[in-house]
């Protein structure tokens, strides 16, 4: 059991009228993997999490979470995984210890309330109501409400969009320790380097398609085969792109060697997941 | 079934709880069919058979307000703040949700209907209600009717900005041409046709009945429970059929 996947994704497509958002996509992620869905707005990304959160019904393909299918929204399946949306309301006037005890009754095993607060750093403010937390707050608060169930599966839903730097590494933080506590994540982002940062791996999604997949290294080094090699010819930059940097620098040095120059500002590159995710979505 | 009562108990205190962590919403609500009691009671001081006719038709207005309106409101509100979703995302069951929400409208409308009858009997003399079982009658039949019916609204309102003036659109002409503030008979007949196809006029008349009038029971307002009865169905199948957790993108 506990070496099935917990997500399995099969050809899932999903149109909204006559916009395909999600076409043909394919993955799986195992127990115990922070697994980040990586594109732009628009990309495909919340249609594809909220078909396995059970909020929307897929057009056509299979999809098994932690064994369910969530288009039948099995009770059992809800009382597993943690939802952190993209943004959700609380009722503003509740507070935070008390709303998190009142949400840890709908589950068969939750978390210590305390426990909880702890953990997502909202221990000086377990008795400050909603509205009264700051939007960083309340992103945390929505994070406990997630984790309070003890969810073998946590979703985030661009989980840090609107942070400022500090508030996103504390955010980091929370994350990494959910894989110490060996739960499942799926990440959605459009930032880069948090998927750099979390994901064990990484899909790169843009048009409702996985373009690339692999763990962060992989996509940066081995996704793309290209070394890019600069130097200066003349005072002039040349820039020159091979799967095969051996055998063109072998070429360059000799050839240089030959005229007994020197082969100035030489570097070779491999591409960073960067470069590689403004490639594959770049326009055009 | 016994666990969904318990959790059902327990989502219905919720709701309590925060409505009166709201101290100043909570007393307005409360107050607003006591100002209106109290103005129509001065303008009509003394005369017995216009209050016989104003106290039944705030209790309608009451029923209408605590349970309409606000569900109206408050599922526009939820949903547009995105807690319907959170909610749905959870394993409490989506019925024991909307149930809670439904009960804690239904004891605004109780603590109403009470205040208004206190006040009759208390502050404009008039006895203490005629026949108890007609007043539950309608009073259940009124809740469930106008809860439904708030529910279907909510459908029909974009975002929470448009609420107020959608839900007054329906809600002001509605009491008015229903007989809450005079009597229904002296309304003209194209409006008195409309209304008698609307549930709140069979509401405030059977309230009536049960409040101070001895009409003969509820056997004489079958009409009136045929007419609230089929816009409860309506209610509760636009309600069910069309209802959605999450707010509309545009």
């Amino acid at each position: 059991m506990a070496s099935t996947p917990a997500i399995e994704v099969h050809d899932l497509r999903k149109a909204y009228g006559e916009v395909e958002a999600v076409r043909g996509v394919e993955f799986t992620v195992a127990r115990g993997e922070i697994y980040g869905l990586l594109g732009p707005n628009g990309a495909g990304k919340t249609s594809i999490v909220e078909i396995l959160e059970g909020y929307r019904e897929r057009s056509s393909g299979t999809v098994s979470v932690l064994g369910h299918d969530p288009g039948e929204r099995p009770i059992e399946l809800r009382r597993r995984v943690g939802i952190v949306l993209q943004s959700s309301g609380i009722y503003s006037q509740v507070r935070v210890a008390e709303v998190l005890r009142h949400f840890a009754r709908f589950y068969p095993h939750p978390r210590a309330v305390d426990e909880v607060v702890e953990l997502v750093g909202l221990g000086d403010k377990r008795d400050e109501r909603a509205r009264r937390l700051s939007g960083g707050q309340r992103r945390r608060l929505d994070l406990a409400l997630a984790l309070i169930g003890d969810p073998e599966l946590i979703f985030l839903d661009e989980p840090t969009t609107g942070f400022d730097p500090a508030a996103r590494r504390t955010a980091w933080d929370t994350i990494r320790t959910l894989r110490d506590l060996g739960k499942t994540v799926l990440l959605t982002t459009h930032y880069l380097d948090e998927a750099q940062e979390l994901a064990d791996r990484v899909a790169i999604i843009k048009g409702g398609k996985i373009l690339a997949e692999g763990s962060p290294a992989q996509l940066g080094v081995g996704g793309s085969s290209r070394y890019r090699v600069a130097y200066l010819d003349g005072g002039e930059p040349v820039v020159e792109q091979t799967e095969d940097p051996t055998a063109l620098l072998h070429e360059l040095t000799s050839a240089a060697l030959a005229r007994g120059e020197r082969l100035e500002g030489l570097s070779v590159t491999r591409p960073s997941l960067e470069e590689v995710y403004l490639e594959l979505t770049a326009d055009g | 079934m016994a666990d969904s009562l318990v959790l059902l108990w327990r989502q219905y205190r919720f709701e309590r709880r925060l409505f009166w962590r709201n101290p100043t919403a909570a007393f307005f609500n409360f107050l607003l069919p006591l100002i209106f009691l109290a103005l129509f009671g001065a303008i009509v001081s003394g005369h017995r058979h216009e209050l016989t006719i104003i106290v039944p038709g705030i209790a309608g207005m009451s029923v209408m307000s605590t349970t309409f309106t606000a569900m109206a409101y408050n599922l526009t509100f939820l949903r547009e703040q995105g807690v319907l979703k959170r909610m749905r995302g959870t394993p409490l069951p989506s019925g024991v949700y909307l149930g809670g929400l439904a009960l804690h409208a239904v004891t605004n409308a109780a603590i109403q209907l009470v205040i208004v009858i206190l006040a009759g009997r208390l502050v404009f003399g008039l006895g203490w209600p005629a026949d108890g079982a007609e007043l539950v009658a309608f009073g259940v039949l009124g809740v469930v009717c106008f809860s439904s019916l708030g529910v279907a609204l909510s459908h029909l309102i974009p975002n929470f900005e448009a609420a107020p003036a959608i839900v007054n659109a329906v809600f002001v002409p509605v009491i008015l041409i229903s007989g809450v503030f005079f009597d229904a008979k002296n309304v003209p007949s194209f409006l008195r046709d409309i209304a008698q196809a609307l549930p709140l006029v069979h509401l405030v008349n059977g309230l009536s009945g049960g409040l101070v009038a001895h009409h003969g029971g509820l056997s004489q307002h079958l009409t009136a429970l045929l007419v609230l009865g089929l816009w409860t169905a309506g209610g509760v199948i636009v309600a069910v059929r069309g209802f959605s957790w999450e707010a509309r993108r545009d």
